[in-house]
């Protein structure tokens, strides 16, 4: 089982953003009414730690724990799935007030509500699946 | 040991996300949350009905089960270290809240009007929480990631399509903060 670690490390990330409230819906609508700088905090500050990391990933001075050089995967490019996507995460992301993470974070807070909202997603991502031929990408 | 109980401000909170994703990287994985869903769908046998869910779903075990961490995250925070689960929102926000109808915003971390037991049980509440995962979950998929894998990984490895979709995430979160909430409230 050397994939427990991530068992372990998913842990670690429901714990800190349960205790950050990354996870309450009220903190989602603040961020978009722009009444608070925690959200904006809270992203800004893993975003400027991650790009000086990344820096020292492709630089080599940070290897992997097998030594290997890191990676990380591109985005795939394209306007109209980026900002027609994202527009539409948008739009679920300040309804349910969670986003992918948080929905399951809070299911284990004992939130059954966010059962739907999973049932959803998963609809969601079959029909993308079953439409993405026909939409602009 | 007292800090573990308070809520945690967002310099704590941001620099241990990103020691997660360090995590993840160092152990020659990726960070990235809305994948899993398309695991589930496979795991779930939707490949039967559409073809792309054929892919071998068991490469992303490590991602399914950081999954399952986050859920029992989530129950050992809520059980052992939140005494106090009030979520410390700003004045001007429980004000607009409460012009909504919703009442006590911020007296825990979710509110009744959206995801109570009696709201869940009515056909509008459920309708509401069922649309809001779809769009999550078909805009996450559309652009090819969501807050973690475009907000957090993208955006600190300086990638465009993630600052496009950053842009998007929140055109369309005012979009429903604005203008939808107070026509569906």
């Amino acid at each position: 089982m050397k994939n427990i670690k991530f068992l372990i490390i998913g842990v670690l990330f429901g714990i800190i953003l349960s205790k950050g409230e990354v996870i309450s819906w009220y903190r989602i609508y603040e961020m978009f009414k722009f009444q608070s700088f925690h959200m904006y905090g809270i992203i800004g500050s893993a975003v400027v730690l991650g790009a000086i990391l990344f820096q020292l990933f492709n630089k080599g001075m940070i290897k992997s724990f097998d030594g290997q050089q890191i990676n990380i995967p591109p985005k795939k490019k394209g306007f109209s799935r980026n900002i027609i996507g994202g527009i539409i995460f948008g739009l679920g992301w300040a309804l349910a007030g969670a986003c992918p993470g948080p929905m399951f974070i809070l299911l284990g807070r004992g939130a059954v509500a966010l059962l739907v909202v999973i049932l959803g997603s998963l609809i969601g991502v079959t029909m993308y699946h079953s439409v993405k031929s026909k939409i602009p990408h | 040991m007292d800090y573990i109980y308070q809520p945690w401000p967002w310099y704590v909170t941001g620099p241990l996300i990103t020691f997660v994703m360090f995590l993840l990287f160092y152990f020659g994985r990726r960070f990235g949350v809305s994948s899993n869903l398309e695991s589930m769908c496979a795991i779930g046998g939707m490949g039967n009905f559409v073809d792309f869910f054929k892919f071998d779903w068991k490469k992303n075990t490590w991602n399914l089960l950081f999954v399952v961490g986050t859920i029992i995250g989530g129950f050992i925070s809520y059980q052992w270290l939140t005494p106090d689960v009030t979520v410390a929102i700003s004045p001007e926000t429980i004000q607009d809240l409460s012009e909504l109808g919703f009442q006590n915003a911020g007296s825990k971390y979710l509110p009744d009007e959206i995801f109570g037991s009696e709201t869940i049980l009515s056909l509008k509440g459920f309708f509401i929480l069922l649309v809001a995962g779809l769009l999550v979950g078909f805009g996450a998929r559309y652009a090819g990631g969501c807050t973690s894998g475009h907000a957090i990984v993208g955006l600190s490895n300086l990638e465009i399509p993630s600052l496009i979709s950053v842009i998007g995430f929140f055109i369309g979160g005012l979009i429903m903060t604005w203008i939808f909430l107070p026509l569906i409230f």
